[in-house]
């Protein structure tokens, strides 16, 4: 059996060494999280590995020091990743220091068009300077953070009149984040089967990313923006806005009155655990793990249903995640890097990539008259795309990272100061970061 | 290789290095020893401890190799030392610092005097209450996160099942005012064998004509303990006070796995910031004057206890 | 043991045993707790409210050792009926396995960094105490303070220099730096025990030694070293054990190559969310070599853990 292998990866080795100008096969590491996806490309590669003869290892690293370790890798000029599907927030520090290589000559080249891929995955993870035709990705698993419920306690007619009792209206999928939150403190404290239940698990993780991707969700909504539309950079009156200010109220609402005792350090792995063993109602997480949940003994097989992130006073937005995947500037196997975008980018490879539980970004792929009722989660998925917004990515995003991280978690969780005194910090801080790197 | 004669190696080797060998002196046998030792030791750590304090004057930043690296005399330090943040990671490890040492002197101290009355059975009991500090801190911190779940861990639940509490009612590690005592408990379960092996051996060292001396005197069991026990194991507590004063000063591992130096900033401890402030932050030059602080901190401490420690051994 | 008046009463005895077995059962349960986590179903680990009685699994061992896919239908239908009770067991969870997972690697990595550290530090600190015991080393006390002093600097705050350091050399994430490193951080723990067990040997045996014609050099190796093999035996232990535990350095110095167990287990993820029993499974494995040398170390772990300072 594995000499038979081996046969063919020499036999296709010297077939695709016979061909004019094929490059000699190389085993390229592609780099990523360590999550779901992951599995689902590791599996999807294996075609890949047979059709272009090249063989494909994998480093994938924990969320938590995701970031961390990837940047230092980049920054330190390591080869160990050919490929890399970097979070969407690092593009413009690959793309200003020349860690990523640029792919507009390749994509004319190979006839892959960036109008063909859903536009804010585009946006959000192949351009820099963003809204310019200037490409250092191509969007490999489209992401945003939206919510899981148990359709199954909803559907219970004495939660429901309860409910009704309460609010004077129907239980349901909630259309503002009001009416979240309200869903979320009914179920607070609720016996259900002889277990006190919880209302929502929320991200509160202080140590990487965790905190800010989940207070995001409320800030944009009530009217957060990230600066000045008008002049770029100017943060005052924008990141502290009065609105922006209610928003994080907002959250630190429902983190108090509306979350399980012990949430304060909780980022993906947690709250599905929180949700899946059944102790909570809600769970705000990325739509990557709605797979998994439909997959669950527990609360999988139509037990759950999903929504987006529902709308504030300000509008609706989602916070945005995903990747798009880029070829390492350092990598000594660019061709071999480039052969496999060139292979990932196929519809049909993007439609077997969405069955196995990785979100394409194609719109052919999700555009099809199937792919809404392809998976419960589908038209969820759709929805919430079309509203995303993304954190800074900006080259200095992991500073501006950091001092978010820190002034939010400790109002949210551990109640120091005033909403209004933790976004004005923001304020500073940022302001700080960004005269430090010339740009103020 | 203890059975081959020294003879066929002396025949193998060549004849000028076999005198060479022969020939040396003990003084140039000690440097040649010495030597690799002293050499690894410069190295590894004299040398990157002289380059901290190089830094610590400049506002290096590793992760921007482009830019130029300028000296900015004490800047550093005045920016650390009245930066309230940092007197917060001090109180806190201050706080977890004076509680780990004083829960396990006094259960160490407790326990290595009930296992030194000798029942059956004390020996296999003693090493299995010593298996916690033998374990990898961070594996541990990592499962002790889990187990302080308040609905899917175990902590909880037996607390709950001797108090009555509710279980749900509180949350070790989410809440700001017991999450200062989560790590303690942790590192408390952790290494109180340490401080109960030091005691032992302490209590072990006691002659028993000293206290069969006291019983003739017809001194009660209570003042043997008091002017005997107490006295003749101080020095052996105060030695177990010292390794685990540096040792905790020094704590990352346990902690960071643990909480990861929340909620808020309530066990964010010196080594955690300092990993945060030069592995996050990417700030070199500030992080290394922070390290030189904590240094100098735990040199000056540690010598002016081991001066105590050497005064009650004379007594 | 004859009779004597400072020999604790029965009663004494009794009480004294009981409060110890209760401490004593009080402070394994949570190494109980992760032991049996690694034989639950990955449901079972985090049911709500937590379950003490459940049926074992080996799905903890089975996803700690392997990659896995959530698997669709087709792919289900194209590759058979599992040959294997673990693909088996992955099948069970409506999975398939995609490959072996990188544990191995890192165990592996564990062994390597840890033997070799210890070894390359027994060679150097076995001959830096000899010569500190034998001979008169120049400014003996003041290298003896240096090398000791050496083990009070928090990893962390050097932990910078010596990633620019390693970085400049190209050691960073490589077996080598980490056996380097973790070598001069124990040299400072061996040299001061094994300066005291050669202490322990009498000087006569090697004077003899010298006096029938052995060289230094024979009188060393001949003479002190089986003489000091038990010594020396129970330091490398020591020395095992915390480059086997250590962290802080190979969080922040290893990554792809050269990464330990340490901080890889606390990482491990399963398909969909966290896998607490691999991460249990994992964990165990990794913690009984540490047991096995706790129970065979019981003599000298006084010793080992005071730097020499506390004889039994």
């Amino acid at each position: 059996m594995k000499s038979k292998h081996l046969m063919t990866v020499v036999a296709s080795a010297i077939v695709a060494g016979s061909l004019p100008n094929a490059a000699a096969a190389e085993d390229l590491t592609l780099c990523w999280a360590a999550w779901d996806p992951a599995n689902a490309l590791v599996e999807l590669s294996k075609d890949f590995e047979t059709k272009s003869g090249h063989s494909v290892s994998f480093e994938f690293v924990p969320w938590t020091s995701f970031a961390d370790r990837m940047l230092n890798e980049l920054n330190s000029a390591g080869q160990l990743c050919d490929l890399m599907i970097g979070d969407s927030q690092w593009i413009g520090g690959g793309a200003e220091n020349g860690h990523y290589v640029k792919l507009n000559d390749f994509f004319d080249a190979n006839g892959i068009d960036m109008g063909d891929f859903i536009p804010a995955t585009v946006t959000g993870y192949a351009e820099w300077p963003k809204n310019t035709p200037n490409y250092y990705a191509l969007p490999a698993f489209g992401d945003v953070v939206g919510w899981t419920y148990r359709k199954d306690w909803f559907e219970r007619p004495e939660i429901r009149e309860a409910f009704k009792a309460k609010y004077g209206r129907e239980l349901g999928e909630p259309a503002t984040l009001e009416e979240l939150k309200d869903i979320a403190q009914f179920f607070q404290g609720r016996d259900i089967d002889g277990t006190t239940v919880y209302g929502a698990a929320i991200y509160t993780e202080r140590g990487s990313e965790g905190i800010t991707m989940g207070v995001t969700n409320a800030l944009y909504n009530y009217g957060f923006q990230y600066e000045n539309p008008d002049k770029p950079y100017d943060l005052d009156g924008f990141v502290n806005s009065k609105g922006a200010a209610e928003g994080l109220e907002f959250y630190k609402e429902l983190y108090d009155t509306a979350t399980p005792p012990g949430s304060s350090n909780w980022y993906m792995s947690e709250n599905i655990d929180a949700y899946k063993s059944g102790q909570v109602a809600l769970q705000m997480n990325f739509a990557f793990i709605w797979p998994g949940v439909e997959a669950d003994p527990n609360v999988g097989g139509g037990k759950s249903g999903y929504f987006p992130n529902p709308a504030g006073p300000a509008g609706q937005f989602a916070q945005l995640g995903g990747q798009g995947i880029s070829v390492v500037a350092y990598s000594e196997k660019q061709e071999a890097a480039l052969e496999y975008i060139k292979w990932f980018a196929q519809p049909e490879i993007q439609a077997r990539w969405w069955e196995l539980g990785g979100y394409s970004a194609l719109r052919e792929v999700v555009e099809d008259p199937g792919f809404a009722d392809s998976q419960p989660y589908a038209q969820t998925f759709l929805d919430s795309m079309a509203i995303v917004k993304d954190f800074w990515a900006e080259p200095a995003y992991a500073d501006l990272l950091l001092s978010m991280q820190e002034r939010i978690h400790n109002y949210v969780v551990a109640g120091q100061g005033t909403a209004q005194e933790a976004l004005d910090g923001l304020v500073e801080d940022w302001t700080e970061v960004f005269e430090d790197e010339g740009k103020l | 290789m203890k059975n081959i004669p020294i003879e066929k190696i002396a025949a193998a080797t060549p004849e000028t290095v076999a005198q060479r060998i022969r020939g040396l002196s003990d003084r140039s046998i000690a440097w040649i020893f010495v030597a690799p030792t002293i050499f690894l030791l410069l190295a590894i750590n004299i040398f990157p401890l002289i380059w901290t304090i190089w830094l610590s004057f400049t506002n290096s930043r590793v992760n921007r190799p482009n830019r130029d690296v300028e000296w900015v005399g004490l800047r550093n330090y005045e920016r650390i030392l009245s930066d309230s943040d940092i007197w917060n990671t001090m109180q806190a490890t201050a706080h977890f610092l004076i509680w780990t040492i004083v829960l396990q002197v006094l259960i160490g101290f407790f326990l290595a005097f009930l296992i030194n009355k000798k029942f059956r059975g004390n020996d296999l009991w003693t090493t299995i209450i010593v298996f916690p500090m033998m374990l990898s801190p961070a594996v541990v911190g990592n499962f002790w996160t889990f187990l302080y779940q308040p609905q899917i861990g175990l902590f909880n639940y037996v607390i709950a099942f001797f108090t009555g509490v509710d279980p749900a009612s509180f949350s070790m590690i989410g809440d700001v005012n017991l999450a200062p005592w989560a790590i303690v408990i942790a590192d408390t379960w952790m290494w109180t064998p340490f401080v109960m092996l030091i005691c032992l051996a302490g209590l072990r060292s006691i002659p028993n004509s000293i206290y069969e001396a006291a019983e003739c005197d017809r001194a009660s069991k209570w003042r043997q303990f008091w002017t005997i026990t107490i006295p003749m194991v101080l020095p052996f507590l105060m030695l177990a006070v010292l390794f685990r004063g540096i040792e905790n000063f020094k704590m990352f591992d346990l902690v960071v796995q643990l909480t990861g130096g929340g909620p808020g900033n309530t066990t964010t401890l010196t080594s955690i910031d300092l990993k945060r402030e030069a592995f996050e932050k990417w700030r070199t030059g500030y992080s290394s004057a922070y390290a030189v602080i904590l240094f100098v901190t735990v040199f000056g401490l540690a010598s002016i206890y081991v001066k105590a420690l050497n005064k009650v051994k004379e007594r | 043991m004859s009779f004597s008046i400072t020999e604790p009463k029965k009663g004494t005895k009794w009480f004294a045993g009981v409060l110890v077995v209760g401490y004593a059962l009080i402070t394994i349960a949570p190494l109980l707790w992760i032991i049996a986590t690694g034989f639950k179903s990955p449901t079972d680990s985090i049911s709500y409210p937590p379950k003490v009685i459940f049926d074992p699994s080996l799905e903890g061992y089975v996803n700690l050792f392997t990659d896995r896919t959530r698997a669709t239908d087709d792919m289900l239908e194209a590759k058979g009926e599992p040959q294997t009770w673990y693909e088996q067991i992955a099948r069970d969870q409506g999975t398939i396995i995609s490959g072996p997972s990188r544990y191995g690697e890192r165990f592996l990595n564990s062994i390597i960094i840890g033997f070799g550290s210890t070894a390359l530090c027994m060679v150097l600190g076995t001959a830096a105490a000899y010569a500190f015991s034998r001979f008169r080393v120049p400014l003996k006390d003041d290298l003896l303070f240096f090398i000791l002093s050496t083990r009070m600097m928090p990893p962390i705050a050097v932990a910078i220099p010596i990633f620019l350091m390693f970085r400049n050399l190209g050691l960073n994430d490589t077996h080598l730096g980490m056996i380097l490193l973790y070598t001069a951080v124990n040299l400072s723990l061996s040299v001061w025990l094994l300066k005291g067990f050669i202490d322990e040997i009498p000087v006569e045996y090697e004077e003899a030694a010298l006096i029938d014609g052995y060289t230094r050099f024979q009188a060393f190796y001949k003479v002190v070293l089986p003489q000091a093999a038990t010594g020396i035996a129970s330091t490398a232990i020591f020395c095992l054990i915390f480059a086997w535990n250590e962290y802080a350095f190979a969080v922040l110095l290893t990554s792809g190559t050269a990464q330990t167990a340490p901080p890889f287990i606390p990482t491990i993820i399963g398909v969909g969310g966290k896998d607490w029993p691999a991460v249990a499974a994992g964990a165990t494995i990794f913690l009984v070599p540490v047991m096995v040398f706790t129970i065979l170390l019981r003599k000298h772990l006084l010793r080992g853990i005071t730097f020499g300072a506390v004889r039994k």
